[in-house]
């Protein structure tokens, strides 16, 4: 295999992943900051033999995706807060209607037009679903631009194996930065035979793509059969970095680019002999649930985001009561450093 | 003896969930007749619309999607662009192509997609009871405009086939009627030629059928048909648009 290094931004990263992934189908409307994504594509999707629209709308954009995906290709589209905001209806429709496809969320501050500073307040929107109906999305959270080239290819390979849409959550620090990063080809991304896509009837019978079941008692079943999926991926898929947990007496929990900091904290805080561990959830959904119930009562959790307490719920969920959960969080562009999550430590110390 | 009027092969033998004296099964039919005269069911990929043709996938007999309310042209476009060798339609009617879905319809028309539109003008919003739709005409009455529409408070009928006729992206738009046979059989050779178009490649064609709403129109099937020739075509004429 060609190893190749190459210095690019988080967002071109998505771009070149998606692309060595065989992602033939980009839909995307521009906002800041994740503007490199659209351009990348718009200027290498051609040349990867797939299509490229500019969209009208984020509306637009994600309803492409579905089409895309219904026709069988591999689909992405991006977009950052207020965009996603938008795509949501489109996203429940790619839910219903069972098609893989992979969105890219590059967090900026809200609510509103908020600003185009990072942040993790699209949390809830993403791990809950985000639009109307009982269902997922897989969201992985990449901190490092190779983590975000790797986990793209990989999001085509879930969205593709489950038959479910692949959310890449990063912000704006993880958008815009430029990294290293090895430009290596997942194997595992061979593009997968879809019998139920629409080619065209010939030779078998038609194939429907839809969400809507009006029979007494059919939406209830279909449901039961996205749920049924949803547990085999809440099993098989769950994904997370751990480090000290041995001896960790305080373990920080965060994702994303708020775990960079957090590392650099951790290692710190070690350099004085205390015991501080780090869990960095990788799947947001599927949340990394079990690795909390691991320890003892006498660990302390400290969940630290760039939000004001979102994936903090799912650790307090985790957790279950059984240990003490505390929490450092700004939102709006403020990031907490290394320094707030030294002395937030000590203080709980 | 010749057979010469047969059940269409894209047309499933089954009855539909329209009302009496609806459009629809018209239209269904029409564009059934033209799919297997022109030969593509086997590559024709439809978009059904949310409304009451939402369902018209049970009828057709080819390949079908869904898509959200006023998003089938942004769904048509992708299909088209994924799999240029199929043949790809929407059937929308009037709230979907002409009011939620107005930005999806014009700047697919613009983009000069290679799509067939199928749009069906009945003046009212049928699925969830006969509200007031961007085509209803001043001064009929719906269930919200109750003393009829009223250009103050409403603005007036959306004529969106003579505003997308002014796109260089659009290559042919035709406005047709069920009112009468003769006004059936020019509608069918507008379909016809709007999915011929896609076939040889022109662009964007767009067939607009004025279509009969008995139920929420308040009138018998027979009076439905009157007042599309004597009211609605005086405010949509039939004829090419472009």
């Amino acid at each position: 295999m060609l190893k190749k290094k190459v210095l690019i931004s988080g967002n071109e990263a998505i771009a070149e992943g998606a692309i060595q992934a065989g992602c033939n189908f980009y839909a995307g409307y521009p906002i800041t900051p994740q503007n490199e994504l659209i351009a990348y594509m718009a200027k290498h999707m051609q040349q990867a033999g797939g299509v490229f629209i500019q969209a009208e709308s984020e509306l637009a954009a994600i309803n492409m995706v579905y089409g895309a995906s219904a026709a069988g290709s591999r689909a992405m589209t991006s977009s950052s807060s207020p965009g996603v905001s938008l795509k949501q209806e489109g996203i429940s429709y790619i839910s219903g209607a069972q098609l893989p496809a992979v969105i890219v969320n590059i967090m900026r501050g809200g609510p509103g037009l908020g600003n185009i500073a990072p942040a993790q307040s699209d949390y809830f929107q993403a791990t809950r679903g985000g639009g109307h109906g009982d269902y997922h999305l897989i969201v992985l959270a990449p901190a490092s631009v190779q983590e975000a080239y790797d986990l793209t290819q990989t999001s085509f390979y879930l969205a593709d194996k489950y038959r479910i849409a692949v959310m890449i959550l990063g912000d704006g620090i993880l958008g815009q930065m430029m990294e290293p990063i090895n430009l290596s080809t997942n194997k595992i991304n061979a593009q997968p035979s879809k019998p139920w896509a629409l080619t065209g009837c010939k030779g078998r019978k038609p194939n429907i793509i839809k969400s809507f079941f009006l029979r007494e008692g059919a939406l209830e079943e279909f449901n039961l059969k996205l749920q049924k999926n949803y547990d085999i991926i809440r099993k098989k898929e769950t994904r997370y970095e751990s480090l000290f947990l041995d001896d960790a007496t305080i373990i920080l929990v965060a994702y994303g680019t708020m775990a960079r900091i957090a590392k650099s904290a951790v290692s710190q805080l070690r350099l004085t002999g205390k015991k501080i561990g780090l869990i960095r959830p990788i799947s947001l959904w599927p949340f990394p649930e079990k690795v909390f119930q691991l320890k003892s009562k006498k660990v302390k959790y400290l969940v630290i985001e760039m939000s004001y307490g979102q994936m903090l719920e799912d650790v307090k969920l985790a957790v279950n009561g059984v240990s003490q959960v505390e929490f450092l969080g700004r939102s709006g562009g403020g990031v907490p450093s290394e320094k707030e999550i030294v002395s937030k430590v000590n203080k709980i110390l | 003896m010749e057979k010469i009027f047969v059940h269409p092969e894209a047309l499933y033998d089954v009855s539909t969930h329209y009302c009496p004296g609806c459009g629809h099964g018209i239209a269904h039919r029409l564009i059934a007749e033209i799919i297997d005269e022109l030969g593509i069911r086997e590559k024709v990929i439809g978009i059904a619309p949310v409304g009451c043709a939402v369902v018209a996938y049970d009828y057709w007999d080819f390949d079908c999607s869904e898509a959200a309310h006023g998003r089938a042209l942004a769904v048509a476009t992708a299909i088209k662009r994924a799999r240029p060798q199929n043949i790809v339609f929407t059937y929308q009617g009037d709230g979907d192509l002409a009011a939620i879905g107005t930005n999806e319809t014009i700047h697919a028309a613009n983009r000069g997609e290679s799509l067939t539109v199928i749009f069906i003008n009945n003046a009212v919003y049928g699925m969830t009871g006969g509200q007031m739709a961007p085509t209803t005409l001043l001064g009929q009455k719906t269930s919200t405009t109750i003393n009829g529409r009223e250009q103050e408070k409403h603005g007036y009928p959306l004529k969106i086939s003579e505003m997308l006729a002014l796109l260089p992206g659009v290559h042919y738009i035709e406005r047709v009627s069920f009112h009468n046979p003769q006004g059936v059989l020019r509608a069918k050779q507008a379909i016809k030629l709007a999915f011929k178009n896609q076939i040889n490649g022109l662009g964007f064609s767009l067939v607009e059928i004025l279509s009969p709403c008995p139920t929420y129109w308040g009138l018998t099937p027979k009076e439905s048909l009157d007042w599309i020739r004597d009211v609605m075509q005086k405010e949509f004429p039939l004829g090419k648009i472009k």
